[in-house]
């Protein structure tokens, strides 16, 4: 969208662990706007500090340097405002919730009104495709299945903004490539402005409007490709030429470390 | 499988292990010729059970009086202790330096023999049924500390970052997070003091002066057991048989409190 404010701007961000002479650089000098709307992957090797920049971007952690501006906010401000749902690779639902009731931990934490609370959780189990399973516990549930009670959780108090830190990582090919189809289909919905981290390059592509490579020691950009496939994606999406075109792109961006 | 069948499949086992002990007891005591006072036959055991006493009453029944005294002053030293651990594992969470000064100190009392600590209770608090009962919860109270401590601090570090994006406050992080999750932990360390509560209210009864309980009893029989040993092993089967009564209870609470989640595993439960 030219012209409109960035949803997340980063602004020469750096990031060290530890101090003095044994300290490890994860991020160097990021800078990055992400417009309303966007779904951006943030993809690399182990160490190039994708999951550090986007705990920065969730004020998850400060940063040692630099600025994040969310929304018009600081990210404090951001998070205090509960723009932000977040999912990481472990779905981390509670043991003795039921479904439902996990959806609906951050209504009873923000102190939605009580009478909300089961007609927005099971619209969000609608959503992902589980409200059949709405009484049942995690246990019983499979990996992908309760990644999607967390990503429905994530959504049930309509942030703007959604975080997914290698959300399908623990999940195998088959169901990952389900879980990217799925994800794009409650996209569709909920447009939300969307920062995705991941280590396959597929994926990345697949889910993207853009792709941000980002290569170790220090973290910093390498390159941003376009992802100029149009929307909806579907598994043809996956097979045409152009997919594999822009998969070799990120591919060969990576490989300039 | 029904809870009854359930049941009745796991005491069979436990009815063979018993039939098993008491044919292993008569061997030994038959291939080593094992006199009576040093080892009874397990028939003059459970014979001592019937004998009528004195007054006329049922030993078993008599034995079972004392047991519902000594129950009753465990169950009140075991919640007293239960709560308190409880409460010292929250503090310690919730300040950590009062952890690291005063968790030493709680080991260490846990050191001192409490068969030198009961008399004093028993001097300071009376020959009733209170310094039993605190007795109990001194020997409750530290097994609960630790593992509800451990419970506490089990939280995957990605579950309290989540709660940290919904902007959540200390208090509800405490209440919907830690506290369900220490639970486990929780049940684990009652199922120790469920039995280290009948010992405590035991010693408490040994100190001279109290009036009744499983303590007194042992005493007593302990004191003429050249004149009848059958009553102390009968003593020491119905304390026994208390610890039990008690751990299954708690076995039973938690089956309650965790329906619905995980199936607790066959070899967890007992």
């Amino acid at each position: 969208m030219p012209g409109a404010a960035p949803m997340i701007a980063v602004e020469h961000v750096s990031q060290r662990f530890g101090t003095g002479a044994v300290h490890t650089v994860a991020l160097h000098d990021i800078s990055l706007t992400i417009s309303v709307g966007e779904f951006v992957s943030l993809i690399g090797p182990s160490g190039c500090g994708k999951s550090t920049l986007l705990r920065i971007m969730g004020d998850l952690i400060p940063p040692t340097e630099g600025a994040v501006h969310v929304n018009g906010k600081t990210p404090r401000e951001a998070r205090l405002a509960r723009d932000y749902g977040i999912v990481f690779q472990s779905p981390v639902l509670y043991d003795w919730r039921t479904v439902r009731r996990n959806v609906e931990l951050p209504l009873e934490v923000m102190g939605f009104p009580r009478h909300e609370w089961t007609a927005r959780a099971d619209r969000m189990l609608r959503l992902v495709g589980l409200e059949q399973f709405r009484a049942h516990y995690p246990w019983q549930l499979s990996g992908g299945m309760q990644q999607r009670v967390s990503i429905a959780r994530a959504l049930a108090f309509g942030p703007p903004i959604l975080l997914m830190d290698e959300p399908f990582g623990a999940l195998d090919e088959l169901t990952r490539e389900r879980m990217n189809q799925e994800l794009l289909a409650i996209w569709a919905q909920t447009h939300n402005t969307v920062v995705f981290v991941t280590h396959s390059i597929p994926e990345a592509v697949f889910l993207s409007s853009r792709v941000v490579a980002l290569t170790p020691r220090p973290g910093r950009i390498e390159r941003i490709v376009e992802i100029d496939l149009p929307y909806p994606r579907t598994a043809a999406t996956r097979a045409s030429p152009r997919f594999f075109a822009l998969v070799t792109q990120v591919r060969s961006a990576l490989r300039e470390a | 499988m029904s809870h009854l069948h359930a049941v009745i499949a796991r005491a069979f086992p436990v009815a063979g292990v018993i039939i098993g002990g008491m044919f292993l007891w008569e061997l030994v005591k038959a291939v080593f010729a094992i006199p009576d006072f040093k080892l009874p036959h397990t028939y003059a055991i459970l014979g001592e059970l019937f004998r009528r006493t004195g007054r006329g009453e049922l030993w078993v029944a008599a034995l079972g009086r004392n047991a519902l005294v000594t129950g009753g002053e465990a169950l009140v030293g075991f919640l007293i202790g239960g709560l308190a651990g409880f409460v010292i594992a929250a503090a310690f969470i919730h300040w950590p330096f009062a952890e690291r000064g005063l968790l030493p100190y709680v080991v260490a009392s846990q050191t001192v023999p409490i068969l030198a600590i009961a008399p004093m209770v028993v001097v300071w608090l009376g020959t009733g049924w209170v310094s039993k009962a605190i007795i109990a919860s001194y020997l409750t109270f530290f097994p609960v500390t630790i593992n509800v401590l451990r419970g506490l601090r089990a939280v995957p570090p990605d579950a309290l970052a989540l709660m940290r994006s919904y902007g959540a406050a200390p208090g509800q992080v405490f209440f919907k997070l830690r506290l369900p999750t220490s639970v486990p932990y929780l049940f684990t360390a009652l199922k120790i003091s469920a039995t280290a509560s009948v010992v405590g209210a035991i010693i408490g009864e040994l100190p001279v002066g109290s009036a009744a309980g499983l303590g007194v009893v042992i005493i007593n029989a302990a004191q003429y057991y050249t004149f009848r040993p059958t009553n102390l092993w009968a003593a020491i089967l119905v304390a026994a048989l208390l610890g039990m009564v008690f751990y299954f209870l708690i076995v039973e609470v938690e089956r309650l409190v965790v329906r619905g989640q995980q199936p607790i595993a066959p070899g967890d439960s007992a």
